[in-house]
């Protein structure tokens, strides 16, 4: 392993609900959820109305701004109903599943014989183009730049995910055909973790990359930094390995398959496991794992720090492989900075003495809830950041660059190199409660706009 | 009936259209205080350390505890001394709460009023940070300081030194120096001279009689001078163990480590500020040393005065030091190098400590560009050497 990375700077959260490594049971789901919103940045135009029958992988949105961008359908079924929200805005498309899935052949392919041009149109036809993400910003890729590399992390290390090792177990073919087809457009690196043998190690045709230590170790883009950091005016697309996985098989099969093992985990979720599903799935057709009312659950597409709060009417996103499912902490908590002990949360932070119970039982985990634990002030504490963000970056004034909407000192401080999911850590660990993704968020969305 | 139903009971009255709603700010103060309120995260990072502000600062008090039990025995062990006393320890400890307490609730009172009706007029919840604030301004000012000069001193330190800047957080210098950077230039004859660092000394060359002397005159041969002023007056072992005279929380270097043991354990304050700071001071002395005929060895200046405690409890302030880790170094360096270079040549002043710490205060945002242009260019380099 010459070019392995050591990552000091992180946290593992020990929070609890764990899924177990098996997959209970295929979902068919009723309603399959299609929203605009999961695409930064997107503009989408309708391609369907209420009462049209679409196949897995006929079109259902397309990119204003590249109409050739098309958003596709993962199931067949029959288009049920448009959601907007004020001002028309387009915010769901959901389409009723039928009980077997059809879907549009776009021809196996002979991965060695096309060339960047073919596969970016295939993607781009398929739907499946919306699984580049493009650096800076996290917006979907424009086919049009010239990227440094396609970045895919092959492991992950946010709390709970989905195993990657376990989730795409005898997917090796796919990912291959989809790395050589990417590989036409631009060079794939693909980091591993260092301390765990993968089965994807033996690809062909990746940079491959070693990353060790804590979260945020598996974050793509903190591995970015490392590898070849993105200045300004460069690209880097990202994948990630599931989406790998829908890209090789559309190449192989010719058909859209977004389903993938998606892990239900988290404090709340009864006997935490895998699924096999579609991206859109609806939350209340997971009755299983939360019970009969689902009060008092956070319904969390992705991972507890950076997922999205989708609510038990939401569905999952377009690239979560993992749901979340905390407990609501809205209760009073007499006295309890200064309660010496506080064994049912957890706190990284000395002035507490969860290190001496990490010491004396260090498998214990914790039913994290989602109450913020205090209310928010100034940054005050300087050096909790850097301890939980292994980048070389100054977290604390590029949050400050964005609250006051300074494009230069955004540049300056980073803001090329980071996406919300970065900085995650950061805001779990602020004992000053600040919303850093959010502040974040409006920093990235600023740059869109102002350097457009 | 718990505590938690009546508060909710009462809490309309101090919302919005409630009759005492000018009283939000403190009732959330106050209701915060007690319970940990129920807000829950909306998006963004779903969970939450348990640590909070209020978590730190209570951190920050208790390692404050040593040197604040140490400085009211010490109040009625040098009274006791200065007057020839025979007295008990619980005596002794008695004068020394009569003598403090009312200091703690000049500046708690003062300045949490303060607060309160800041945080009321922008709107904001209190900020906790006056609770180290008012706990350590106590320690850094002679026992017999006049209350009301405590009281103004306190006000000016908190809206000129922190509220004008929005608050903690936002203050560059740190308050409690301010406070008694405000005492030590308006009213000199009460902060400094051989009088001041004992209780009851300077009333009783005023008027003929203080508080609690039992009828003694001073003892002969009393100096009641500092260390600093009089480096011979005192052994090293007194110096350490905090049995001289001086501002109420500075002299016990042993409560002191105590006190950083806690901060640096609990990561509450930047042992490398500590550490920095150290290291300047003793290079300032050695160096002073060999220049200033009359110095003292380097080493004792750690143990003389307040810079103990100010490199420790002041310099370390997380708002007010330098933010970047390597920016701490240089910071804390030249803290304790200014600190001694005052006491080495500067004679109007005989502790540099306060005066240190303002100055780089003031500059630890410059200390804090440079560091950062320093990373960002290296950084460029090597993302250049990377393309």
């Amino acid at each position: 392993m010459s070019n392995k990375i050591q990552l000091k700077h992180g946290l593992d959260i020990p929070i609890s609900g764990m899924a177990d490594k098996v997959t209970k049971k295929v979902m068919i789901p009723g309603t399959v959820v299609i929203k605009p919103s999961d695409f930064r940045g997107l503009k989408a135009r309708l391609l369907v109305k209420e009462g049209d029958t679409v196949l897995a992988g006929s079109p259902v949105l397309a990119a204003k701004e590249n109409p050739d961008i098309l958003f596709t359908s993962p199931v067949s079924g029959v288009v049920t109903e448009v959601v907007r929200g004020e001002k028309r805005k387009l915010l769901e498309v959901r389409v009723k599943a039928d009980s077997q899935s059809k879907s549009v052949d776009f021809g196996a392919q002979k991965v060695e014989t096309l060339d960047a041009e073919a596969v970016k149109a295939l993607l781009m036809k398929s739907g499946l183009w919306a699984c580049l993400i493009q650096r800076p910003y996290g917006v979907v890729a424009d086919p049009q730049t010239a990227p440094k590399g396609i970045f895919v992390s092959a492991f992950a290390t946010a709390p709970l995910a989905a195993d990657v090792e376990f989730a795409l177990k005898g997917q090796e073919h796919a990912i291959q055909a989809a790395v050589t087809a990417l590989g036409k457009i631009a060079p794939v690196h693909m980091s591993f973790n260092a301390k765990v043998k993968s089965a994807f190690e033996r690809i062909q045709g990746i940079n491959a990359h070693y990353f060790e230590g804590p979260h945020p170790a598996g974050n793509v883009g903190v591995q970015i930094h490392h590898i070849s950091p993105i200045q300004k005016g460069q690209t880097a697309w990202t994948v990630t390995m599931h989406e790998l996985a829908a890209i090789g098989k559309l190449l192989l099969t010719g058909k859209v398959d977004l389903s993938r093992k998606v892990a239900v985990c988290g404090p709340m979720a009864i006997e935490p496991c895998y699924i096999e599903a579609v991206p859109g799935i609806r939350m209340d057709e997971l009755k299983a794992f939360y019970g009969t009312t689902g009060e008092q659950v956070r319904f969390v597409s992705g991972d507890c720090l950076s997922g999205e709060n989708v609510t038990i009417s939401g569905a999952t996103g377009f690239h979560a492989n993992q749901i979340t499912l905390l407990k609501e902490g809205n209760e009073y908590e007499a006295f309890g900075w200064a309660n010496p002990f506080r064994f049912k949360l957890f706190s990284s932070s000395h002035t507490y003495f969860h290190w001496l119970l990490k010491w004396l039982c260090p498998e214990k985990k914790y039913d994290l809830d989602t109450n913020l634990h205090g209310g928010e002030r100034a940054f005050v504490v300087s050096d909790v950041y850097g301890k939980v963000l292994p980048m070389n970056l100054f977290p604390v004034y590029l949050v400050k660059a964005c609250l006051a909407g300074e494009i230069e000192k955004m540049e300056k401080f980073g803001i090329y190199e980071v996406l919300e999911e970065d900085f995650a850590l950061c805001e779990y660990v602020c004992p000053s409660k600040i919303d850093i993704q959010s502040i974040i968020s409006s920093g990235i969305d600023l740059m869109i706009k102002e350097m457009a | 009936m718990n505590l938690r139903n009546i508060v909710d009971k009462i809490k309309p009255t101090f919302e919005e259209g409630g009759k005492l709603a000018w009283l939000h700010s403190t009732f959330d103060a106050f209701e915060t205080f007690m319970f940990v309120p129920n807000t829950v995260t909306r998006k963004g990072s779903h969970i939450r350390d348990c640590v909070d502000i209020k978590r730190v600062m209570i951190i920050m008090v208790l390692a404050l505890v040593p040197a604040f039990l140490f400085g009211t025995w010490n109040i009625g062990y040098q009274h006791a001394n200065a007057f020839g006393l025979d007295w008990n320890f619980w005596q002794i400890c008695g004068y020394g709460l009569v003598k403090i307490l009312p200091l703690v609730l000049v500046t708690y009172i003062v300045g949490l009023g303060i607060e309160f009706a800041s945080a009321q007029i922008r709107g904001h919840e209190v900020n906790e940070g006056y609770l180290v604030t008012g706990f350590i301004l106590p320690l850094i000012v002679p026992v017999d300081v006049p209350l009301w000069m405590l009281a103004v001193a306190t006000a000016f330190a908190v809206i000129i030194g922190k509220e004008v800047f929005g608050g903690t957080g936002m203050n560059f210098w740190n308050p409690a120096l301010i406070a008694r950077a405000f005492l030590f230039f308006s009213y000199p004859s009460r902060m400094s001279g051989d009088s001041v660092w004992v209780g009851g000394v300077q009333r009783f060359n005023d008027c003929g009689t203080a508080f609690a002397t039992g009828g003694n005159a001073l003892v002969d041969g009393f100096s009641g001078a500092t260390p600093l002023a009089n480096p011979s007056g005192y052994s090293v072992v007194d110096m350490i163990i905090g049995t001289i005279p001086g501002s109420v929380g500075e002299t016990s270097v042993i409560a002191i480590l105590l006190g950083a043991a806690i901060l640096i354990f609990t990561g509450v304050a930047s042992w490398k500020i500590m550490v920095a700071s150290v290291a300047g001071g003793l290079l300032i002395g050695w160096l002073g040393g060999m220049v200033v005929t009359d110095a003292v060895p380097c080493w004792q200046h750690l143990i003389m005065g307040g810079f103990l405690f100010g490199s420790v409890f002041m310099a370390t302030d997380p708002v007010t030091a330098a933010q970047t880790e390597c920016g701490k170094w240089i910071y804390g360096f030249l803290v304790g190098a200014l600190a001694v270079i005052v006491r080495l040549f500067n004679p109007g002043y005989a502790e540099g400590m306060m005066l240190a710490i303002l100055l780089m205060n003031t500059f630890a945002p410059l200390i804090d560009h440079c560091v950062i242009e320093c990373s960002i260019k290296r950084q460029a380099k090597k993302a250049a050497r990377l393309a």
